[in-house]
């Protein structure tokens, strides 16, 4: 379970400071999938950040599964179980699929077992298994090499950053299609996603809205979506790609 | 021929060779030759002067090797060794090089392997070459290797030099030329630490129609130390030529890159990339989040670069 005790965080630039995060609150019990959704600059991919670690707390406090993590590293909260999927998948020379797999999962993982996770995602295995992780890959066969480690991590909580940026619509389809099969999955895991795709929204358990660093509403897919229909906090996949 | 296990080890780093090797070799410890064979295909004999060796391979020998490492294991020892490979035409062969010096005195350790390659037309050469250095003693391990390399028509040669470790000081000078349609790859990794100093000239120039040459260099500069890597790529002809250095500074290292080109042909197409910089933050934390630490994730992050 992962519990935001009254969380925020503020950034100094020019005009002083900017708070981003205000004084949230919530509670994701285990094995749900949440979305949080809202405008651009709203704080969404900040609070993803501050549950991995990658931005220090300014206030409150971040409970895991009973543990504070909240002055934790990113090392230690990754070792907790808690795994992040970033909006821009990073590149590196040299580096390949298998061996980004390997440190993943923390283990000397086989050939096949690293084919079977990235079957999983979607790719031929052998085409990609021994590719370097570098500006040949496409947008959308990074991010689909990005969920693999997420799924060869075998974490407790998975933090995706609007997973279907920079990807191409037969890409975003097969992203759907991942994220079902995470979902109905016999592993314990919760997933949190951020996007404000309506696809991505129509296959949670709880949405949460979150703009100018509050949350403004928060409920069950049901109850939330048809408010939010049709509003760019949950827009169709061309009106996505007309952007 | 026995040898003992810190010579092994020397072995080990620069031949990948966990004992004497198989077919043809010429190994040669604290500055004399300390075992040879040769095959039917592949001869190696002592040069009159003695001084180093000539390798000649017969024409059309496929599927061969010859190893020729060297491995300094006494403080003390300076040394200069000419060794000439006459690969005849068709051929498709390996060689591996290398020096191992373990150095545990205070005085200085150096070997200056001075190897030319005459490759003959059509023929294709897999060259490997490693420097490696260990012991702790306050004497500096000191490389100064020059090759050259002259390409017959059709001839393809592929290098392969690795520095990663425990060399304090090398000027490592490489020259090539080539006649038409041959085709030169280089593929440097460097990596340099504590004090050390390394410099890399590259001149490649390209003689005749067709002929082509990529020269990629990978290198990280940890600590103090410094580097050069200066590379020419010289288009006589109608040709085409790459050169790339590509580097990761940490710590107080430092690096100077000179990618040059000079074009002599109209139809000459040749083309030079060169970056320096830090390990990028965002793949420190990538890694971090997959639950390396900070200092695990920079070590894997520079070994995948000079893999």
């Amino acid at each position: 379970m992962l519990e935001l005790r009254n969380i925020s965080f503020s950034a100094e630039d020019e005009g002083g400071k900017t708070e981003i995060i205000r004084n949230v609150s919530l509670t994701i019990p285990d094995n749900r999938f949440v979305v949080i959704t809202g405008p651009n600059g709203g704080g969404k991919s900040t609070l993803a950040k501050l549950i991995a670690g990658i931005q220090p707390l300014t206030g409150g406090n971040i409970i895991f599964d009973g543990t504070d993590i909240t002055d934790m590293s990113i090392t230690d909260r990754a070792r907790m179980g808690i795994g992040f999927a970033f909006q821009q998948p990073v590149r590196f020379k040299g580096l390949t699929v298998l061996d980004l797999l390997r440190i993943a999962s923390g283990n000397a993982l086989s050939v096949s077992e690293a084919c079977d996770y990235l079957s999983e995602v979607g790719l031929c295995a052998k085409e990609y298994i021994d590719r370097e992780v570098n500006a040949s890959l496409s947008g959308g066969e990074l991010k689909r090499i990005e969920i693999a480690t997420i799924l060869a991590r075998d974490v407790k909580l998975a933090v995706f950053d609007e997973p279907e940026a920079g990807i191409d619509l037969w890409s975003f389809n097969n992203l759907i299609r991942i994220f079902e099969k995470m979902r109905s999955s016999d592993k314990k895991r919760t997933i949190l996603v951020i996007s404000h795709q309506e696809r991505i929204l129509n296959i949670a358990d709880e949405i949460i809205v979150l703009a100018d660093g509050n949350i403004v509403k928060q409920g069950s897919k049901d109850e939330i979506l048809p408010e939010i229909v049709g509003t760019q906090y949950a827009a169709g996949v061309c009106a996505k790609i007309e952007e | 021929m026995k040898i003992d296990a810190v010579q092994k080890q020397l072995l080990q780093e620069v031949a990948d060779l966990h004992d004497i090797p198989e077919g043809a070799y010429n190994l040669r410890a604290n500055g004399q030759s300390i075992g040879r064979n040769t095959t039917a295909n592949i001869d190696i004999q002592t040069k009159p002067e003695g001084n180093g060796i000539d390798i000649r391979i017969k024409e059309g020998t496929k599927n061969e090797s010859v190893h020729i490492p060297v491995i300094v294991s006494e403080s003390g020892i300076k040394e200069t060794v000419y060794n000439d490979f006459f690969i005849g035409d068709d051929c498709d062969v390996l060689i591996v090089a290398g020096c191992g010096i373990d150095n545990c005195g205070n005085q200085d350790s150096q070997h200056n392997g001075i190897h030319r390659f005459f490759v003959g037309k059509n023929a294709k050469i897999r060259y490997v070459e490693k420097h490696y250095g260990s012991g702790d003693g306050s004497g500096k391990r000191i490389l100064d290797p020059v090759t050259e390399v002259y390409m017959d028509e059709g001839s393809t040669m592929e290098m392969e030099m690795a520095q990663i470790k425990g060399v304090d000081s090398t000027e490592r000078t490489t020259i090539a030329e080539l006649k038409k349609d041959a085709k030169l790859v280089v593929r440097e990794r460097l990596m340099t630490h504590g004090e050390q100093h390394a410099l890399s000239v590259y001149k490649v120039s390209l003689n005749e129609e067709g002929s082509s040459a990529d020269v990629v260099s990978r290198s990280v500069a940890r600590g103090t130390s410094y580097q050069k890597f200066d590379a020419c790529i010289i288009g006589n002809a109608a040709c085409s030529g790459h050169t790339e250095c590509d580097s990761i500074i940490m710590d107080s290292g430092r690096i100077l890159a000179v990618p040059s080109l000079e074009a002599n042909s109209i139809d000459a197409a040749l083309v030079h990339e060169a970056a320096i910089g830090k390990i990028a933050g965002d793949q420190l934390i990538k890694l971090m989040t997959l639950g390396l630490t900070e200092s695990e994730a920079e070590e894997q992050i520079i070994n995948g670069f000079l893999k």
